[in-house]
């Protein structure tokens, strides 16, 4: 019998008395009788919160794979980085968290400017002017570019370097059952790109990612030609992490970015809630999907937040409008404004190398296992796939024994039907070290891989 | 007189006041900064040995620079300048801003759930699989449905898995069909999600009592009907009474309904929309389940079917194998995936815990104080703003401020402005786009009677300064951080960044 009303028998009896009902039966006396609940729901009994905690205890300790016990060198666009207390309990006030989209900006400046100073550093990170305030996360963010490729184009054709995340691609495989979107996919080579193998006539989008999922750093000179021989506009999905040193998204001249946000502040999560970023070029500002805030000021004059260009919206376009996004991930935007700004310039710089440092150094000790060897030969950043000489997915499950998550099996992540990597699938292993590994960490996971392919 | 120093703004602002808050970027000053990290013992190797040069950005990414203190300060002044739940009523109709219990999501916060990559195998997350198998199972009790995706990551993303299971549905039987059917009455995510199905959309007018006109619902069908979206109660808070009708003239013609979750607040443990005839259903658990809204996401939106609908549904689902263990399985037709990883997963944890301190018992309370609360609200202030439609309501009533408008000039926008003086949020205000000058008010069943008064009595206080000083509400709100803000100039000329400010004339 637990639950948050506030209305004792007495104040319920007074309010059914002011409205003439003697029951609250009554209140639903208009619905027909041919549809209600005789019974009701077919649940237990409510719970006091300690009896549900005891519960959700079931749940936590069969979690063995929790980053508090088991190391994580777990990647995939999903990072373990530092999350200082100041930020969790800056994010976690109730004013941010309990907040509704700021429709009455007057009451609703702080998360307003903090949605503006977030999009303030999504558009300095991907080298891009126009930003969005957030989406639900990068693969939903990548079919929204998509969408905005052929609202800009009029076209329906989609080149897809297989180097992008085999689950954003399944998103977008998704959707486009609805859109009517073609998608082709470029598959991989030695680990990068084989853009020549597509035919990109009358594409609308040509969509690469950087790093691609298996960590290797792509030369976007090629893609980017590819969009402009075919007028079509150049997505790049990148690790904005990476983009703290790496070049930015429009430095390589694309049209629209997209990435996870996740490693901004957010833990974990088990997938989610995470953080869709997304940033575009001037020309495509009025395509723009989900909500933007906009720099103004009051009656008095004084510097104000609102969101703005709602012209563009659902609850305004309604049939015409080119995305449904209403509802978005404004706490992780906030989350990542507060996470960046504990980081600051040098601070973002100090994790991109230190993880780009420990991956290196990861994966030049794992080399010299016989059982280990390079999926490919060209250049990676702060993640690198490995081909085991055994099952990669059974390695895992030997390497947890040891309190070692040792990455992600990349037959998981595919389905096993990746046709870009040669040979067999089921024993690559995808590997990211962040700059929460210590050496003696990376000498220990070392230790148990060895053991796991069995030398 | 102060001293001229170069650098950043000071960090000190009066609580609560006008003054406008710096942003990070002018209160950045180069050489400053408040991370800490790990020492790790790993060679610290230059990035120009490791990357080759073509790679490697020639700038500097520019953050800002602050120290923790000023982090915290600015931060926390803005969260000064915020409404939300927590700090005062927010009976913003259709929103469902219900108080956050904060067990929920302390419960989520455990590192049991929150520390878990969603890449971990299976074997090693078999807590997760089993805690979203029995959220699923729990949310189709609720919803009196067969199966369910938690993926969709908010109300218009389950409405778009469930257009495109519709798709697949039809395709699977020959013919994908051309058009959805939407009440007048729908809100923008329904006919905006029609459209990204890859279908058109044909809208139903209302009746006079503000329900479904059936007769011309009846004349729009035919073979190329995929289904009907529908908000039951719709958004007008009103029950649509007929229903069983309406499902059944739609599956006459090989149509299915979707049942647009939004408003499921109001008949929890009173009617499932299985059986009203609804064939999908998406649920908005930061509206229904109190996860908090988060200044605008994250929310979570899965979408549970019927049994013909089960076999399409997006995948992996977390299952129950004969052994008691859990796995990823993906239905037969899937429709693929329409999420990352595995959905909102937190707001998933939030809402199962909430689902379980309350029962199925303590489900129906909710929606009947949330109905008792709504009615009570909308008798008491019947003489001040009228509904719409003046008759029992769920959880929601929609009341027009014309006699206001008419008489003295004071439109709906002033009322919702002036209730902010007043220390309440305002109600949704131009929606339903059927009603004049709507003011769409969801009390919600956490508010106390006391505060509905409150609020009733701030309405009158309201209406008196119409009729005194019309004028002075047009300039409501003074007394917030800011004061309306110049919507046209910033639409005018888009300032998105700290960036673009600084060229313009800030």
């Amino acid at each position: 019998m637990a639950d948050y009303l506030p209305h004792t028998p007495a104040e319920v009896d007074e309010m059914l008395d002011f409205l003439g009902m003697g029951s609250m039966e009554q209140l639903f006396a208009h619905i027909p009788a041919a549809v209600r609940l005789t019974q009701g729901l077919d649940l237990p009994e409510g719970m006091s919160e300690p009896d549900v905690a005891a519960l959700f205890t079931q749940y936590t300790s069969a979690n063995l794979a929790k980053a508090t016990e088991m190391t994580c060198f777990a990647g995939a666009g999903v990072y373990d980085h530092e999350v200082p207390a100041v930020v969790k309990m800056l994010a976690g006030r109730s004013e941010f968290v309990t907040a509704y989209t700021p429709y009455q900006p007057e009451v609703a400046q702080g998360v307003l400017q903090a949605i503006f100073e977030y999009q303030t550093l999504i558009s300095r990170l991907s080298g891009l002017p126009i930003p969005n305030a957030s989406l639900y996360d990068a693969a939903t963010g990548l079919v929204e570019g998509l969408n905005m490729a052929s609202g800009a184009t009029g076209r329906q054709k989609m080149v897809i370097s297989a180097g992008v995340h085999p689950h954003w691609r399944e998103v977008a495989a998704t959707f486009a059952r609805g859109t009517g979107h073609e998608l082709v996919t470029a598959l991989l080579v030695d680990g990068i790109t084989d853009w020549g193998s597509v035919d990109a006539t009358n594409a609308a989008a040509i969509v690469a990612a950087y790093p691609n999922y298996l960590g290797v750093l792509e030369d976007m000179t090629e893609a980017k030609s590819l969009a402009v021989s075919n007028d079509a506009l150049f997505i790049l999905g990148a690790d904005p992490v990476a983009a703290g040193v790496l070049k930015t998204a429009g430095q390589w001249g694309a049209d629209i970015f997209v990435g996870e946000g996740q490693p901004f502040g957010t833990p974990l999560a088990y997938g989610g809630p995470f953080l869709g970023l997304f940033a575009c070029t001037e020309a495509q500002t009025r395509r723009l999907p989900g909500r933007i805030v906009g720099e103004t000021v009051d009656s008095n004059d004084r510097r104000s937040f609102v969101t703005t260009l709602r012209a563009r919206e659902q609850d305004i376009r309604r049939e015409k409008a080119t995305s449904n996004v209403c509802t978005n991930q404004t706490l992780m935007a906030v989350t990542a404004a507060i996470q960046l700004g504990w980081l600051g310039t040098q601070g973002l710089r100090e994790i991109a190398t230190r993880s780009a440092q420990g991956a290196h150094y990861l994966y030049n000790e794992l080399l010299k296992i016989s059982g280990v060897h390079a999926l490919s030969s060209q250049p990676f950043f702060r993640e690198f796939a490995v081909r085991l000489s055994r099952d990669a997915s059974s390695v895992l499950l030997t390497m947890a024994n040891d309190g070692v998550l040792g990455g992600v099996a990349v037959s998981a992540l595919t389905s096993g039907d990746d046709t870009s990597i040669d040979g067999d699938i089921e024993n690559v292993l995808l590997v990211t070290v962040t700059e929460r590994r210590t050496k003696d960490e990376i000498d220990h996971y070392v230790e148990i891989l060895r053991k796991a392919v069995g030398e | 007189m102060s001293r001229a120093l170069s650098g950043g703004k000071a960090s000190s602002a009066p609580l609560l006041g006008h003054a406008t808050e710096p942003t990070l970027f002018e209160m950045s000053v180069p050489g400053r900064s408040a991370y800490q990290l790990r020492t790790t013992g790993v060679p610290a190797v230059a990035l120009n040995e490791l990357v080759p040069a073509v790679h490697l950005n020639s700038n500097v990414v520019d953050i800002a620079e602050v120290s923790e203190r000023d982090l915290v300060a600015h931060f926390t002044r803005l969260s000064h300048r915020q409404f939300s739940v927590d700090l005062g009523m927010y009976p913003l109709g259709s929103c469902t801003m219900k108080y956050n219990p904060k067990f929920c999501d302390a419960v989520a916060n455990d590192p049991g759930l929150n520390s878990v990559h969603p890449g971990a195998p299976a074997e090693l997350t078999q807590g997760w699989l089993e805690l979203l198998a029995t959220l699923e199972e729990k949310l189709c009790a609720v919803t009196g449905m067969a199966a369910a995706t938690l993926q969709p990551a908010a109300g218009a993303a389950g409405e778009l898995t469930g257009l495109l299971l519709m798709r697949a549905y039809h395709s699977a039987n020959g013919n994908a069909r051309k058009r959805i059917l939407i009440p007048d009455s729908a809100h923008g995510t329904n006919p905006a999600s029609v459209t990204l199905g890859g279908y058109e959309v044909t809208t139903i007018p209302s009746n006079d009592r503000g329900l479904v006109d059936l007769e011309k619902l009846k004349a729009a069908l035919g073979p190329d009907v995929a289904g009907i979206m529908l908000t039951n109660p719709n958004t007008l808070g009103l029950f649509e009474e007929e229903i069983t009708e309406i499902a059944a003239a739609v599956h006459d013609v090989g149509g299915l309904l979707y049942y647009d979750g939004a408003n499921l607040n109001a008949i929890l443990g009173v009617v499932r929309p299985g059986d009203m005839g609804f064939d999908i259903v998406h649920m908005n658990l930061h509206k229904t389940f109190a996860t908090p809204h988060g200044g605008g996401g994250p929310g979570a939106g899965p979408v549970a079917v019927s049994t013909r609908l089960v076999e399409f549904l997006p995948g992996p689902r977390a299952t129950r194998n004969d052994d008691g263990t859990y796995s990823w399985v993906k239905p037969p037709k899937s429709i693929g995936r329409v999420h990352g990883w595995h959905g909102n997963a937190m707001v998933l944890a939030r809402a199962l815990a909430y689902i379980d301190v309350h029962g199925g018992d303590g489900l129906t309370r909710v929606a009947q104080h949330a109905v008792l609360n709504a009615n009570w609200l909308r008798h008491r202030l019947r003489e001040t703003l009228p509904a719409a439609y003046d008759r029992v309501c769920m959880h929601e009533c929609v009341l027009t401020a014309t006699s206001l408008k008419n008489t003295y000039g004071v439109r709906g926008l002033d009322v919702a402005k002036a209730l902010l003086e007043e220390g309440f949020h305002s109600p949704t205000v131009y929606f339903p786009l059927i009603v004049e000058e709507a003011l769409m008010f969801e009390p919600t069943e956490t508010e106390s009677l006391q505060t509905l008064e409150a609020l009733a009595a701030a309405v009158e206080h309201i209406a008196q300064r119409a009729i005194d000083d019309p004028a002075a509400l047009h300039l409501a709100p003074q007394t917030t951080p800011v004061s309306r803000v110049d919507e046209a100039r910033a639409a005018r000329h888009l300032i998105p960044t700290e960036d673009a400010a600084r060229l313009s004339t800030r």
